[in-house]
């Protein structure tokens, strides 16, 4: 078993967007540097993002412990659903984790965010604790929706799934952003779908009246290259997914590099509360599984091409390589991260599998909300179930 | 067999009060009511415009049967005059500010009165704001609450209906109009998938408090793309509400329950019944009265045979019980030593289709031991066999005479020409047909 060389003092690791607070400073790491990014293409914008960013030594750990978490969970998963532990659908998110924390890297809890149904990142990073989603995945009464939504249907404040109807989640999207125009409260919701939903209709016809209402919606396209086996040259008219919207302004973002990602989400953010209305984003990234645990991944690219991504712009190696070509951060600092990383996962995945199924007395609760009790037709005439909410 | 001259012609002229035949004392629930003296009549849905019909049996069974019994006692002794003075003046007695009001004016007070009640409250829909509503039904909201709670969208249902589902999630409570239910086909996913199976999906940590409304259902002359019945098809999903109203008592309680509700609502109208007036008692036009969901309502006592239906079929059943009543008495005069059995029908108005109000059903069939249902969607999967399915199921099957008969809009689509149209949906003489099929007379 591998022992730290070193105990850190006074750490304190919040669940969800863990933070990590050390108070015990090194002296001899620089507390922040400027990192110049990639330069953004923008559609309909006089200027882009900055390209000249500053991250703290803290923040930088802080999302790198993140994104850590976010891939050894995601890899967990990928174990458990090939020992049948995890059933049904289960659709990846590895590759893709700069998307989900440079996004929540600049906006705040109080905003919305909603998603399609590659959510387990995201459900992490909206507050969700690394237990409860792994045992919402194991179908455990200690998941985070008890065990009723799997994979794809994970919720939790401000957070909107989770949604399986490719596309469905745009228009709920700029619901949510209506309900935070309508009262009034400059909050904000990030819309997020993928390159293969950017073809739905329903996508349109919300750019239209979102635009037209001006809601406070940052829409954003995960562009990973693939929508399922369909490459994006084979399956869009034009491939520029920030100028889908047309009449809303885009931007095209390197969804590898965190710093970018977040960049470009606080531009459109402040766009946003501004009262200009939505805004369009493309992220461009790139998932190292197939689009779910049936599709191996590699009848529609090459394994060559994977390998390349992950050699060169794997997010968090870059996001390494960044902290300590700085000095921000030592080898063993980041190692040491990454055994309590592993260690979270092994004790959540082992609540996943301990964790007892939810209760049949449970299968017809939750149908409706504030309800009296009501009866509920089992499978047979005899059979007749209580639900109550 | 009376002459009977299609569906909208219908003479239901009373030349006498009917007898009607004595209930035992027990059972006073359901005493048949005796109508007096009405004037001439001529259309079918007009028997409600008549201001001496009693507009349903919202009394204790103690009232009625002390109706009943001075009625009776009065017929007894100085014939229809006197019945008829009682009935008058027993009606204006218990209900002092009644007034007529149409069903499109009923739903427009429960929006307005809703919309002042929650500010969470907003509506959503094509033309439901400058234009006052398509079919006027939104008129005068937008020039009381202005663009930001009565909000027109473009035609684009899929998206509106998802953006009105994400509101109702973060914390607003959306009216969602449809312009008719034949476009809801078009977001037909949100309502089902994002609406109905959200909560349960997410164990009860996520709302979705949402009506969908809009006329469903034939209306005249629309053919068959903009005709078609949706109260099976989202009747056959759990997570949702439906509901259907027939009356102005109805439409104005169950929107404003629905409204209040923390669930999604189908709220399915009908178009042909929006300039209809009904009575409306003075409770009923206060500004918290509401009618539960779930529960039917027993629209007409009777004896001899239940009939179930909802939305405007409602009254194509009264209007049927009405004439089968007064084939009875006809009978009765014409052949006055053996009278024909006067055929007195309980009709039940389904008000909700789900959660449906089986008890309620089951309840009454067990008394009359014959069903008819009347509905004017298609046969095939549709309320009425939901119905048959579910008293076949129950402890009411054992009291069935006759298996349930279902009166059903003709399993086509929509013709355009009238009398092609006429012909597809239930007529009253269709229901009267299976009336006495079921009865066996």
């Amino acid at each position: 078993e591998y022992e730290p060389s070193h105990i850190y003092l006074n750490r304190a690791v919040s669940a969800g967007a863990a933070a990590v607070v050390s108070a015990r400073t090194y002296a001899d790491f620089t507390n922040e540097a400027t990192f110049e990014i990639k330069k953004c293409d923008t559609f309909k914008l006089d200027e882009g993002p900055a390209t000249q960013v500053v991250m703290t030594r803290d923040e930088g750990l802080q999302y790198y412990r993140t994104m850590q978490t976010m891939r050894r969970m995601e890899l967990k998963a990928d174990q458990l659903y090939k020992q049948k532990i995890i059933r049904g659908f289960c659709h990846l998110y590895d590759g893709q984790e700069a998307c989900a924390v440079g996004i929540e890297a600049a906006i705040n809890l109080s905003d919305h965010l909603i998603t399609a149904y590659r959510a387990h990142g995201y459900t992490y990073t909206r507050g969700g604790t690394v237990k409860k989603i792994m045992a919402e995945l194991t179908g455990r009464r200690g998941g985070i929706a008890k065990g009723k939504g799997g994979s794809m249907h994970m919720y939790c404040k401000h957070f909107y799934g989770g949604n399986g109807i490719v596309g469905a989640q745009v228009p709920l999207g700029a619901g949510v952003a209506l309900a935070c125009k309508y009262q009034g409260n400059s909050e904000l919701c990030v819309c997020l779908y993928g390159d293969g939903a950017a073809n739905q209709g329903q996508i349109f016809e919300t750019y239209n009246m979102a635009a037209l209402w001006k809601l406070p919606v940052i829409f954003i396209c995960e562009n990973n290259g693939y929508g399922m086996g369909t490459s994006v040259e084979r399956a869009a008219a034009s491939t520029d997914y920030f100028k889908r919207g047309e009449f809303i302004p885009g931007v095209r973002v390197d969804g590898m590099d965190v710093l970018c990602v977040r960049e470009a989400s606080r531009f459109a953010a402040d766009y946003c509360r501004s009262g200009k209305g939505p805004i369009l984003m493309e992220l461009q990234t790139y998932r190292y599984h197939g689009h779910s645990m049936s599709d191996p991944g590699v009848s529609y690219r090459t394994r060559e091409e994977i390998q390349e991504v992950r050699s060169k712009s794997d997010p968090i190696s870059m996001l390494k390589d960044r902290m300590l070509s700085n000095n921000m951060a030592s080898v063993e600092e980041l190692k040491e991260i990454d055994v309590e990383v592993r260690k979270e996962i092994e004790d959540a995945a082992q609540f996943a599998t301990t964790d007892p199924e939810p209760p049949l007395e449970d299968l017809c609760n939750h149908i409706f909300h504030n309800n009296p009790p009501l009866e509920v037709r089992g499978t047979n005439p005899w059979s007749k179930l209580k639900s109550v909410s | 067999m009376l002459p009977y001259s299609g569906s909208v012609s219908l003479v239901s002229s009373f030349l006498f009060p009917p007898l009607q035949f004595v209930p035992p004392p027990n059972r006073s629930d359901w005493l048949c009511v005796v109508t007096p003296s009405v004037r001439r009549v001529t259309r079918s849905s007009d028997w409600s415009k008549s201001r001496r019909f009693p507009t349903g049996l919202a009394h204790s069974p103690a009232e009625d049967s002390l109706k009943m019994a001075a009625s009776l006692r009065c017929f007894l002794r100085s014939g229809k005059k006197a019945v008829s003075a009682l009935g008058q003046r027993e009606f204006h007695r218990s209900a002092p500010a009644a007034a007529q009001v149409t069903v499109r004016d009923a739903l427009n007070q429960a929006m307005d009165e809703e919309l002042e009640r929650d500010e969470r409250v907003f509506l959503l829909g094509e033309e439901v704001a400058q234009y006052d509503g398509a079919y006027k039904v939104s008129r005068g909201l937008w020039k009381k609450y202005g663009d930001k709670r009565i909000i027109d969208t473009p035609i684009s249902e899929m998206g509106f209906a998802g953006i009105a589902v994400g509101a109702a999630m973060a914390g607003l409570r959306p009216i969602c109009e449809f312009m008719t239910f034949n476009f809801s086909m078009q977001a037909i996913d949100q309502v089902i998938n994002s609406a109905a199976k959200t909560c349960y999906m997410s164990a009860g940590l996520q709302a979705v408090p949402i009506v969908f409304r809009g006329p469903n259902g034939a209306s005249a002359g629309v053919a068959a793309q903009h005709s078609q019945c949706f109260a099976a098809w989202y009747a056959h999903c759990p997570g949702l509400k439906v509901v259907s109203p027939w009356n102005s008592e109805d439409a104005k309680g169950l929107l404003k329950s629905s409204i209040r509700d923390d669930n999604p609502v189908v709220f399915l109208e009908n178009e042909l019944l929006y300039g209809v007036p009904f009575e409306m008692s003075e409770e009923a036009q206060s500004k918290d009265f509401t009618i539960p969901i779930g529960k039917a309502k027993v629209e007409r006592a009777g004896s001899h045979i239940t009939l179930v239906s909802h939305s405007r079929y409602v009254g194509h059943c009264l209007d049927a019980a009405a004439v089968l009543a007064k084939e009875g008495i006809e009978c009765e005069l014409k052949l006055s030593r053996s009278p024909l059995p006067v055929v007195v029908l309980q009709v039940i108005n389904l008000r909700t289709i789900r959660p449906m109000d089986v008890e309620s059903i089951e309840a009454s069939v067990m008394k009359t031991n014959h069903l008819v249902t009347v509905e004017g969607g298609w046969p095939q999967f549709g309320v009425g066999a939901e119905i048959c399915a579910r008293i076949m199921e129950g402890s009411a099957f054992n009291y069935l005479d006759s298996p349930v008969t279902r009166v059903t809009g003709v399993d086509i689509p929509m013709p355009y020409a009238k009398i092609l149209e006429d012909h597809s949906l239930p007529q009253i003489k269709d229901i009267i047909f299976s009336v006495k099929k079921t009865l066996n007379v």
